[in-house]
C-alpha cells in the first residue's frame, strides 16, 4: 500500500467502513509509515478540537427573541 | 395481505415524527419544542456557512418560519433535523450569493482546487492544544482557520464533523451523492489540518518519540 492508496481510503477508515483485509493492509502501512501515522493523528485532532470547542453559539437573549418571533409568525399563519 | 415481518428496530419511530404531526394539526407548542431542539444547531450551521452573525440570526428565524409553512411537504423518510438542515444550507448559500455579488457561491465552488489535497506538513502536533492556548485564543484560531475554507468545504466539515450528521444525512442535506460527500470531506479535513498545523505543531519541530 502506498501513501496515496491510504489517503484514498482514509475517510472510510475513519468511519470504520473498510473490509478486514484492507484494514490489515492499512494497519501495517500505518505501522511503518510515520507520515501517514501523523496524518491520521493530526486529522483526528482537527476533528476533535472543532467538536470540543463550538465556536458559534446562539446567545440566550437572541435565542429567546428569535423563538418568540418564530412562534408569533406561526400563530398568525 | 401477507404479514409484514419487521426487522428488529425498524418499527422504531423518531420522537420528532409525533411532534411534526401535532404541529401540522395546529399544535404550536409541539412546534416550539422542535424549534428549541434544533435552533442552536441551525444557527451554528448558518454562521459557519455565512461567517456572519446577523445573517445567521436571520436565517435561523427564516428556516423555522419556512419549515412551519412547509410542514406538509416533510416526508417521514428523512429525519426532521436533516430536513431543517437542508433548508438552512440553502438559505445560507443564498445569503452568501447576495453578499458576494461578483462571485458565484455554490456547493461546487472551488471544489476543483487541489489546495491541501496533498498533505505537506508532517510535523507532529502538541498533544494538548488547550494547554498551549487559552480557550478564547484557541477559539479565534479555529474560527479564522475554518473561515479560510471555501463554502462548499466548510459546509461539509460543519455538517459531518462538527454537527455529527452521518455521511448519508450530510449527503441528503447538501443534495449531493455519498461519494461526493466523502471526497469533499476528505479534502476539507486535509485543508483544515494543514492550516491548523501552523498553530498546533510542536514548536521544537520534533516528532513523536
Ligand atoms: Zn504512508
Amino acid at each position: 500500500m502506498t501513501c496515496t492508496d491510504f489517503l484514498s481510503k482514509m475517510t472510510d477508515y475513519f468511519d470504520g467502513e473498510v473490509e478486514p483485509e484492507l484494514l490489515t493492509e492499512i494497519q501495517s502501512h500505518l505501522a511503518e509509515c510515520d507520515h501517514c501515522e501523523i496524518l491520521v493523528d493530526t486529522t483526528r485532532q482537527t476533528i476533535r478540537v472543532y467538536r470540543d470547542h463550538q465556536v458559534f453559539e446562539l446567545p440566550n437573549e437572541v435565542r429567546e427573541r428569535t423563538v418568540a418571533r418564530i412562534m408569533a409568525a406561526c400563530v398568525k399563519h | 395481505m401477507p404479514p409484514v415481518i419487521e426487522q428488529p428496530g425498524t418499527e422504531e419511530v423518531h420522537p420528532d415524527v409525533a411532534l411534526v404531526d401535532a404541529a401540522r394539526h395546529g399544535d404550536t407548542a409541539a412546534f416550539e419544542k422542535l424549534v428549541r431542539q434544533y435552533d442552536r444547531q441551525i444557527f451554528r450551521v448558518a454562521q459557519h456557512i455565512t461567517q456572519n452573525r446577523e445573517d445567521a440570526e436571520d436565517i435561523t428565524q427564516d428556516v423555522f418560519m419556512k419549515a412551519y409553512g412547509k410542514l406538509n411537504q416533510f416526508q417521514g423518510n428523512s429525519k426532521f433535523s436533516t430536513w431543517l438542515t437542508r433548508i438552512a444550507v440553502n438559505e445560507s448559500l443564498m445569503r452568501l450569493r447576495k453578499r458576494k455579488t461578483s462571485r458565484t457561491v455554490s456547493m461546487d465552488q472551488d471544489v476543483q482546487t487541489e489546495e491541501g489535497s496533498i498533505p505537506r506538513d508532517f510535523a507532529d502536533w502538541t498533544p494538548d492544544p488547550e494547554q498551549q492556548y487559552g480557550s478564547a485564543e484557541l477559539g479565534e484560531i479555529l474560527k479564522r482557520t475554518i473561515a479560510g475554507l471555501s463554502p462548499g468545504f466548510r459546509t461539509v466539515f460543519t455538517l459531518r464533523d462538527i454537527e455529527n450528521l452521518s455521511t448519508e444525512e450530510t449527503a441528503e442535506a447538501l443534495g449531493l451523492s455519498v461519494p461526493a460527500v466523502k471526497s469533499r470531506l476528505l479534502r476539507a479535513r486535509l485543508q483544515l489540518r494543514e492550516r491548523l498545523s501552523r498553530y498546533l505543531k510542536r514548536k521544537d519541530g520534533s516528532i513523536k518519540p
